[in-house]
């Protein structure tokens, strides 16, 4: 190897004394080099292959990457839209692999450890996923585990205590935060605190926690609930056998599912300044609104519309209120990503003596927005940011199962990803103006400080 | 293996290319040999500072950012102790477009006096965030300041404190940039959907003509060997008690550096290692206990890290911890034990070099150490460590007289 190499570099030094000679002089470092415009990139999602268990679970999977490596998720619909209980879905989630009759917590971290694997496990609102990245030599090896996780997690007493305990604390230290502060009060007013999105846990809901609620959530939404397979990364050839032998014979099922409904109450009241550490100098800020699901033939242009706002570094929030006065570390608007209905939301933390004359600026940037229409410039520098880093997020298998996974989760088809890229390329102004004032109206938002 | 070729210009700059043509992207990564340990201690928090500005135009192009995103690319950067890497990634067909901003911008910045005064600000903002208005936010800068007397990792990345950043004048900026960025000190590396040859074009054609500048030479003061254990207790407005206690640790060409690497998985990197087991689970006198370390280039710290169960004397804690650490350099580790901590290495390295952005930055590191390859020949060494060394290192490592304990304590 090392002597390729050497070779390479003599024949290279000799390379550029014969160029240094000749390029010096031909340019002007004032005129950028000329560019492929992004839009004229074809971006494709590399398709996925699906199988069906014997049990009827479906396995969508990408076969891709040079490392020897694997990711598999185990996407059940047990998350919090679930529970009758606050925070047994969760609580549930997290302790899976608290232990089982046969092994004790210790074993299953040891064996998962062993391999150099790990073993995430994260509740959302509609599901709860278990997510086993490993070497792909190992996985043999580690599905013997994943079944028994998923037949005979046992959930000890004691490490329930613990898990409560520990997250008392932690929620204590958490609560001094104004940001986390401000991120939960914020989904409350959008939804409401009984609404699965609005919901947050509190010490309460967490004292109340027993090993039953936690039993039954597992033996309903578990072992006997509904689940979809992820798989990405260096497959081996028999991906399909070892999961269908792993988990196919299992009482869990696939197909459609229903979700409970939840009304919605949003707060009446709209701004809020709330004092949460009276020594503080930062306020958290977040200013909110709800906005409909990616199913809506709004969501695409909006999409356009929330990165020239604030969806990127170059977009208009932090030019204004970071590069230009200086208020923040960084202001963003987001999306939320959730399946049934979403909110359109401004995130930032500034300085406390600062915060009311961000939320000037940021509805500032909204009436702009509302009343000029973005020049050609503009547009489509935000449209070469949007694909190129489309590009970039699909490099690696396990973001183009990302990617899978979304459009799947939302019932969405295949056209999802390609009506996206066609609104990226050909937004007219005049729409994303529609759109503004459609939807960026500061009356419509909720208004929050946490300082 | 990670395959690459390495030539030097005339100027000094090193450039490293590493072709994977499995993704449509490409990397261009530059790395300065300068970080917070370069900085004169009366105007600590420069080097972050300075990464800052490097944003804010340089002498042919006003808008850094602008430039990129139009070519559908995006870029970001970081300052530690020991460097500062920048780093894009576009689509590979624009890449000049990365030569022309990287290659501007360290011919010469603007220095324009808009750009710092914002970003002064900015910087503030970001200190308070993450270091003011945060419960433990100042413990790291408590920590730093006992562990090192003389080396300046006595400060942190952000500054010794806000005062610094707010005087940071536009004439520091310019000696700075002329003793730090030039190509003398930096590492060019470019990675993904790249032709090897076309790169070295790319590379003499933009940066090729901007003067060598001084080769900077580091030479810092460095701790004497300490003699006795250094205490700290303290009483802040947080919720519960946090104990934070470190010992030096070798530097990061030292042999010792790999042995003390898997020493600190054994004892605290994942919910099997003995910390988590012993002290959480089990004697459950912590909410949560790590022991990790930051890789540092020069004489580093190992450090555990934890939050008490409430009720919990620090006392008891601190003894609790001994205990274990004892037990490791009484009895070892298993041949298990080993065997776990070096495969979660590789698995580690293995899922670090999915990304063309991270092989690009390992390479760049590899190379500021002093060999590239190095990055190629990681695992072996972290495989060759056997149990006994583990156990004369912790012997070592662990003397209390190379300690510095913090106790945090709740009001």
């Amino acid at each position: 190897m090392s002597d390729v190499r050497r070779e390479k570099e003599d024949f290279l030094t000799s390379h550029i004394s014969h160029l240094t000679s000749h390029v010096y002089n031909i340019m002007n470092r004032k005129i950028a080099p000329p560019i492929k415009d992004a839009v004229e990139f074809d971006l494709k999602l590399k398709p996925y292959d699906k199988y069906v268990l014997r049990n009827g679970v479906e396995l969508y999977a990408v076969n891709a990457g040079a490392e020897e490596v694997i990711q598999v998720e185990w996407v059940f619909f047990a998350g919090n839209s679930f529970e009758k209980k606050h925070m047994v879905a969760s609580a549930t989630n997290f302790l899976l692999k608290s232990g089982t009759s046969q092994k004790s917590a210790f074993a299953i971290n040891e064996l998962v450890d062993y391999y150099g694997a790990s073993l995430a496990r994260t509740c959302y609102n509609e599901t709860a996923s278990i997510t086993l990245h490993s070497l792909t030599k190992h996985l043999p090896k580690l599905l013997p585990l994943i079944r028994e996780l998923l037949t005979d997690a046992i959930f000890p007493e004691e490490e329930i205590l613990l898990f409560q305990q520990n997250n008392r604390q932690r929620l204590e230290v958490n609560l001094k935060k104004n940001d986390f502060v401000a991120n939960r009060l914020i989904d409350e007013y959008l939804y409401g605190f009984e609404h699965p999105y609005g919901t947050y846990s509190r010490f309460e809901d967490l004292a109340g926690l027993t090993r039953e609620d936690l039993v039954d959530f597992y033996n309903q939404y578990y072992r006997n609930g509904k689940c979809i397979l992820f798989v990405a990364g260096k497959l081996p050839p028999n991906i399909m056998e070892l999961l269908d032998a792993a988990i196919g014979d299992l009482p869990i099922q696939g197909g459609a599912v229903e979700y409970p409904a939840h009304p919605i109450l949003p707060a009446g009241e709209k701004k809020y300044r709330i004092s949460n550490d009276p020594n503080g100098v930062q306020g958290a800020i977040r200013i909110a609104r709800d906005f409909p699901n990616r199913h809506h033939p709004d969501f695409f242009g909006a999409q356009v519309l929330n990165a020239l706002f604030g969806g990127f570094f170059g977009s208009r929030l932090m030019n204004n209120i970071r590069e230009d006065k200086g208020y923040t570390y960084g202001i963003y608007s987001y999306l939320q990503n959730h399946l049934q209905r979403s909110a359109w939301m401004i995130s930032t933390e500034a300085g406390k003596e600062v915060s009311e004359a961000t939320i000037e600026e940021v509805y500032k940037e909204m009436a702009l927005l509302r009343e000029e229409l973005v020049d050609e410039e503009e547009l489509l520098l935000v449209r070469n940011y949007l694909m190129g880093s489309t590009l970039g997020d699909l490099d690696g298998p396990f973001h183009i199962i990302g990617r899978w996974k979304n459009i799947v989760l939302n019932g969405l088809s295949e056209d999802y990803f390609y009506q996206s890229i066609r609104t990226i390329k050909t937004i007219q102004p005049e729409e994303l103006q529609q759109l503004a004032k459609k939807y960026l109206q500061p009356e419509d938002f909720y208004e929050l400080v946490v300082v | 293996m990670i395959q690459f070729s390495r030539f030097v210009l005339p100027n000094g700059l090193r450039v490293l290319v590493h072709e994977d043509n499995s993704t449509p992207m490409a990397v261009v990564n530059v790395l300065y040999d300068v970080g917070a340990r370069d900085e004169d201690p009366n105007r600590t928090g420069f080097a972050h500072l300075f990464e800052h500005l490097m944003f804010g135009g340089s002498i042919n192009i006003p808008e850094y950012d602008d430039e990129l995103q139009k070519a559908g690319g995006e870029n970001n950067a970081y300052t530690t102790n020991d460097l500062t890497n920048y780093y894009c990634q576009l689509p590979s067909a624009n890449i000049e477009t990365a030569f022309w901003l990287e290659s501007d911008r360290m011919l010469s910045l603007a220095f324009s006096k808009k750009s710092l005064d914002v970003q002064r600000k900015v910087v503030c903002e970001e200190f308070k965030e993450h270091y003011i208005n945060r419960p433990y936010g100042d413990i790291w800068f408590k920590m730093r300041e006992m562990a090192y007397e003389q080396h300046p990792y006595r400060w942190m990345t952000i500054g010794k404190e806000l005062k610094h950043v707010e005087e940071a004048s536009l004439d520091d900026v310019k000696k700075f940039f002329k003793k730090h960025y030039n190509p003398a000190n930096a590492i060019l590396v470019v990675a993904g959907n790249v032709v090897t040859e076309q790169v070295y074009e790319l590379a003499i054609k933009w940066f090729g003509d901007i003067p060598a500048g001084e080769k900077y030479n580091r030479n810092l003061p460095q701790e004497i060997e300490q003699q006795e254990a250094r205490r700290l207790d303290i009483t802040a407005d947080v919720p519960v008690d946090a104990f934070l206690k470190t010992w030096h640790m070798p530097s990061r060409l030292d042999p010792d550096y790999y042995v003390a690497d898997l020493i600190t998985d054994i004892l605290g990197s994942g919910a099997s290692s003995r910390l988590y087991q012993s002290l959480v689970k089990e004697k459950q006198l912590f909410t949560n206990i790590d022991c990790y370390h930051f890789g540092s280039t020069d004489a580093g710290l190992i450090c555990v890290d934890g939050k008490l169960v409430k009720g919990v004397r620090l006392e008891d804690a601190e003894l609790a911890v001994q205990a274990q650490l004892d037990l490791l350099i009484r009895e070892g580790v298993s041949v298990i034990e080993l065997e776990k901590v070096k495969n979660k290495t590789e698995s580690t390295m293995a899922f670090e070099d999915m990304s063309v952005m991270n092989r690009a930055a390992s390479l760049a590191y590899y190379e500021l150490l002093g060999d590239a390859n190095l990055m190629n020949t990681e695992l072996e060494k972290y495989n060759s460590v056997t149990a006994d060394q583990l156990v004369e290192l912790s012997r070592k490592l662990f003397e209390e007289k190379n300690s510095h304990t913090l106790y945090y304590r709740s009001k």
